[in-house]
């Protein structure tokens, strides 16, 4: 089996893994980072979403071989471990950005990847468009679309904005 | 996803020698419909012969009258060329309706392309605008390069370099969405350069991507809705399935053709 080595949330990891490995699961199974998470697994739901050399990709739909030397960020390296929340995780709590938490790594990734694209001021229609590729099933989108306004604000100026 | 090997080249020839030796092989681009499919194990092949790696397949260029577009051009560098939105804005518009902003970041036109798929928005723009297939071993036209559902004049060792989109003075693209999937149910590509008109629907057709001649033989003597007023496409050879019924395929192939001509 090859070794596959990047950069996780700034740390260097290899792992030997079967080629046909997704990068969700060199994730989840090698390297124990379980805050990514697989909701449908048909490249839907956004569940997964991983920031890949600084762009938001479902890590699902991507080879961990493919991933070779390269940089992923994950839900667990937004912040710092004891550090505070990162902005946007802090106005998902701030706004109740979530019920049942399942989809919640997917929706913050995703929009962090939004404000690095779009800026610090995101309107609704804007916050809807883009989060397509991310499906809830509790909250009915609107404290997400909320929180991901709010957060969006509080990065500008943040020196933890990823 | 059943195993598989391996391999990714650094050239464009390399990635051809690979494919001639296995035929088995499947090249992985954005690997957006690629790798669902493997997973559902829909697809087996042998060989994976990643070009991700393979530099100069990427980037918009403008040479004389055409777009020039490198196969691995990612949906979301496509879209927010500044460059395309200048020249050709109705191509520009194509992939910012491709899935979602995670899907756009992976996948590719050369992919988009080279898969074929029946509901897919890029065949229909390069069928619409006439486009040159660009390929380790040739050009083709794209009337001559979509061939079926899911199928292509591609050789099993040919590979896509290169899509060059002549610029069209009037074109437009109108698509009704799966509010789901974001695939086209229907879409239609419009353009207008000299006396070349051209109408390509995706979507609809149950070999994929077609033009309407009929509509392009009524807009010679103007280019405008008015031109195809109360005119309809035989739901003859059009895609029934649980989304829509073949007639009213046809029936959105007249509604969108007028919309985009409308836009164009």
């Amino acid at each position: 089996m090859p070794v596959v080595s990047m950069t996780v949330n700034g740390k260097a990891v290899s792992a030997d893994v079967d080629i046909r490995t997704l990068l969700v699961q060199y994730l989840r199974e090698s390297l124990r980072l379980t805050g990514t998470h697989v909701g449908c697994d048909t490249s839907q739901c956004g569940a997964c979403v991983i920031h890949l050399d600084g762009k938001a990709v479902k890590s699902c739909t991507t080879l961990a071989v493919q991933c070779e030397g390269s940089n992923v960020l994950t839900i667990e390296g937004l912040a710092a471990p004891d550090g505070p929340l990162h902005p946007m995780q802090e106005a998902f709590r701030e706004n109740h950005g979530l019920q049942c938490g399942f989809c919640t790594p997917g929706m913050v990734m995703a929009a962090v990847d939004m404000v690095n694209r779009k800026g610090n001021e995101l309107d609704e229609h804007t916050i809807r468009q883009e989060l397509d590729g991310n499906l809830c099933r509790c909250t009915g989108y609107h404290n997400i679309v909320k929180s991901i306004a709010a957060g969006a604000k509080a990065m500008k100026g943040s020196s933890q904005a990823a | 996803m059943y195993a598989f090997k391996y391999h990714q080249p650094k050239t464009v020839r390399q990635a051809a020698n690979l494919l001639a030796k296995f035929p088995e092989a499947k090249v992985l681009a954005g690997g957006h419909s690629l790798i669902p499919v493997m997973k559902l194990r829909l697809a087996s092949p042998s060989d994976i012969v990643d070009i991700n790696k393979v530099e100069g397949l990427s980037g918009v260029e403008v040479k004389g009258r055409s777009v020039v577009i490198g196969a691995m051009t990612r949906h979301f560098e496509v879209a927010g060329s500044q460059t395309l939105k200048d020249v050709l804005p109705a191509l520009a518009g194509v992939p910012g309706s491709i899935g979602d902003p995670h899907v756009r970041h992976r996948g590719t036109i050369g992919g988009s392309v080279a898969n074929n798929d029946p509901n897919a928005d890029y065949p229909a723009a390069c069928l619409g605008l006439g486009a040159t297939i660009i390929t380790n071993k040739r050009r083709i036209a794209s009337d001559d390069f979509f061939t079926g559902m899911f199928s292509t004049a591609l050789a099993p060792d040919e590979i896509i370099v290169k899509i060059s989109f002549p610029v069209a003075k009037k074109a437009a693209y109108q698509k009704f969405k799966h509010p789901a999937s974001g695939f086209a149910l229907v879409g239609v590509f419009v353009s207008k350069r000299g006396p070349d008109i051209r109408v390509a629907v995706t979507g609809a057709g149950s070999n994929g991507v077609f033009r309407v001649t009929s509509f392009e033989e009524a807009l010679k003597k103007r280019f405008s809705p008015k031109s195809i007023e109360g005119m309809t496409v035989t739901a003859e050879g059009l895609n029934t399935d649980i989304h829509a019924s073949a007639e009213y395929r046809a029936h959105l192939i007249g509604v969108l053709a007028r919309r985009a001509l409308a836009a164009a």
